[in-house]
């Protein structure tokens, strides 16, 4: 079968001005129609640059590697520079929503009025016909008094229904791909956990393809059918949820795992990844994780091995540690 | 002498609440009634939701907040200090016991200020040492304490990464040799593993230097795996106050139940069974009469929803306090 998307060998550069900082490395992806693929990381892991590629949002001093390529309906969606083109991936085929809903709202235009203009764009809708849908959409998201939603403000509603509204703006033009970055981080946990149901309901009701971004395993756990592990822009790690979660191979993964505080295991001691995350300036050459890794042997800190995940189970696949350090 | 060192008694904070200059000016009653002790050397947790009231009840205990009725006692060792009577002068004297750690430490820290003079600085403005020499040697053994290199004493803030900046803020409340610290949200902005680190650090300085601390958090695993007792907020009221294990093995009040239920656990075959809430948090401008819980609560009866019950703790087990729902509700 097709893949709904494919991120093959991915690289993203910066320039910036204490240097060119490598944000990902050989990342490749795959997600098919009605999944949702977690990615998972620390800050700065390069989960954010890579839901952006695919929507081309990162800005004017991002290079991307030639041979890189994000497939959706088999095209590169990394060639396009049309605005036609373009407007497949931004808001058409592909929506994504964020950890601060105030980033989708325009602060001076009216909800119902953004939802509208957003059909008209991507969907030709008539004005009459893209204001039922949009009514409908603020409906399907659980929002009380829709009609009355409609002509507010962002600003004017409750953090909990900002988030409704801004996923109701992202799916009314019924894209394929959802991209959704950290969307219930900022939310107290009951309204996560309304918001979380809503999401699951949504994703199933429209068959769509979803990445759920969060630094949180145990989001992770309940919207994920897969997941891929991300520490300093390389995967490390990827499979299906319940594989990696129970059995995480990657000392990164355990290293994840063993820090979070789990409230079914009120004994177990909290241990922090030795060391801190470098900074992308001073990428480590080699296995990108080695100068925390509590295995990294001689060889593996040498700096010419190679990264790159190996399948160590049916769909388990992993980084080839065991390889370079010989100790997975 | 007392075992606890903080006693709060009946306490209500409220501030006037403006929306514009032509509005009308409105109470807002941030803290309701609350009644606490806090037990020489224990690790007291306080949850709830954003806008429940934890960070007015931490300021309010540290002479932060103008307290509205009621009243907050801290019980050292030769004296108390009366928060609602005290003294400019004695307030000084309070500032050495009690300190905050700050939320945000990038908001906190100065950016012009070396890591030295962040640390040094409540030991100047509260004229604690009298020799530069002096201030310098409790700065190094603070921070010797707090696990920050001393090499970095000269660097600027800017320079580290979110857990050293966490520690340079812990080192700079613990270095008047407080006995009391509130740490609001104090590892809410870090990554696991930074929190992990910071949480156990916490730990270990509370042993080291005999420490007890009000630790403010809205994440309940971090509660429950760092705090020995824990209070339960929800609009300005506590409604479920126990021992750390036993809140989180028998909870009682509908607000914790569903508070427990909805944290996602990361065992993917134990699919959550949140228990959905209602709506929102009412406003705190317009709270509800009665129980504040029973306009999202699953279990309010009729009678519960009546305007004239009353809120109060009642102690259903040895130390295990809940709002008394049973009385109003039958739950
Ligand atoms: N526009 C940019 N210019 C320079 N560096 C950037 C830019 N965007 C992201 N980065 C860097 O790329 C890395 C990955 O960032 P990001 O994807 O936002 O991380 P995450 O979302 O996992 O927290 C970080 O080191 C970040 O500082
Ligand atoms: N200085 C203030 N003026 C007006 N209202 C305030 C002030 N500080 C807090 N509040 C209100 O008091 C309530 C409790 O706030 P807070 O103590 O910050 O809650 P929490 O720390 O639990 O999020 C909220 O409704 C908040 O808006
Ligand atoms: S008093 Fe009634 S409404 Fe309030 S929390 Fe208890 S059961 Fe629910
Ligand atoms: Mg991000
Ligand atoms: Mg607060």
């Amino acid at each position: 079968m097709k893949h709904l998307l494919e991120i093959n060998n991915l690289d993203v550069k910066f320039d910036t001005d204490e240097g060119r900082i490598t944000a990902i490395e050989n990342v490749s992806l795959t997600l098919d129609q009605g999944k949702v693929l977690g990615i998972v990381g620390e800050s700065g892991s390069g989960k954010s640059v890579t839901a952006k590629s695919i929507m081309q949002l990162n800005p004017g001093n991002t290079i991307y590697n030639d041979n890189a390529e994000i497939i959706i309906d088999d095209e590169n969606v990394l060639k396009f520079t049309s605005k036609n083109d373009l407007k497949k991936i931004r808001g058409g085929k592909v929506s994504m929503i964020f950890q601060e809903p105030m980033a989708s709202f325009a602060p001076a235009i009216k909800i119902g009025n953004q939802m509208v203009e957003q059909l008209m764009i991507h969907k030709s809708q008539d004005k009459k016909e893209a204001k039922n849908i949009s009514i409908d959409m603020l409906n399907r998201v659980g929002i009380a008094d829709a009609e009355k939603r409609f002509n507010q403000y962002a600003f004017e509603l409750s953090g909990g229904m900002r988030q409704r509204a801004m996923i109701a703006m992202a799916l009314s033009t019924m894209p394929k791909l959802l991209l959704a970055d950290e969307p219930t981080t900022a939310l107290d946990v009951t309204i996560q956990a309304q918001v979380i149901n809503l999401m699951k309901d949504i994703i199933k009701e429209f068959n769509m393809g979803v990445i759920f971004i969060t630094h949180d395993l145990g989001v992770i756990a309940q919207v994920a059918d897969d997941v891929a592990v991300m520490y300093l822009g390389s995967v490390v790690e990827q499979g299906p949820v319940n594989e990696i979660l129970k059995n995480p191979m990657h000392p990164y993964t355990r290293g994840l795992i063993n820090a979070l505080p789990d409230i079914n295991n009120l004994d177990a001691p909290l241990t922090p990844i030795p060391g801190n995350i470098p900074s992308p300036l001073d990428r480590p050459s080699g296995c990108v994780f080695r100068t925390r890794c509590p295995h990294a042997s001689q060889e593996g800190k040498e700096a010419d091995i190679k990264m790159g995940l190996v399948e160590v189970k049916p769909g388990h696949w992993l980084d080839n540690c065991g390889i370079n350090c010989g100790k997975v | 002498m007392s075992e606890n060192i903080v006693s709060v008694n009946n306490l209500s904070v409220s501030f006037d609440y403006q929306e514009n200059f032509l509005s009308k000016k409105q109470k807002i009653k941030a803290v309701n009634n609350i009644n606490i002790k806090i037990k020489k050397g224990s690790f007291f947790g306080l949850v709830g939701e954003s806008g429940s009231g934890k960070t007015t009840l931490g300021r309010a205990i540290l002479g932060a907040n103008k307290i509205s009725t009621g009243n907050v006692i801290f019980h050292d060792e030769e004296r108390d200090f009366d928060l609602t009577t005290i003294t400019p002068k004695e307030k000084k004297e309070y500032r050495k016991k009690a300190q905050l750690i700050f939320q945000d430490p990038y908001a906190a820290l100065s950016p012009r200020m070396t890591v030295r003079d962040i640390i040094a600085e409540p030991l100047e403005v509260m004229k604690i040492t009298e020799s530069r020499e002096e201030t310098d040697a409790r700065v190094r053994d603070i921070a010797s304490k707090c696990r920050l290199n001393l090499e970095h004493l000269r660097r600027f803030p800017h320079a580290f990464s979110g857990g050293q900046r966490q520690r340079i803020s812990i080192a700079r409340a613990l270095v008047s040799n407080p006995k009391f610290i509130v740490a609001d949200e104090s590892v809410a902005a870090l990554d696991v593993s930074i929190q992990a680190d910071i949480l156990n650090l916490l730990k270990q300085l509370q042993h080291e230097l005999n420490l007890t601390y009000l630790f403010i958090s809205h994440d309940l695993s971090v509660v429950a795996h760092v705090c020995d007792i824990v209070a339960v907020m929800y609009l300005g009221h506590i409604v479920e106050m126990a021992p750390s294990r036993e809140l989180f093995k028998n909870p009682r009040h509908p607000y914790t139940k569903a508070l427990l239920s909805s944290i996602p656990s990361i065992d993917p075959e134990n699919k959550s069974k949140a228990i959905e809430l209602k709506g929102e948090i009412p406003s705190a401008m317009n709270p509800p009469s009665g129980c504040v819980f029973r306009t999202r609560c699953p279990h309010a009866s009729q009678e519960g929803k009546e305007a004239d019950i009353k809120m109060g703790l009642v102690e259903v087990e040895p130390g295990h306090w809940v709002d008394n729902c049973g009385v109003n509700c039958g739950a």
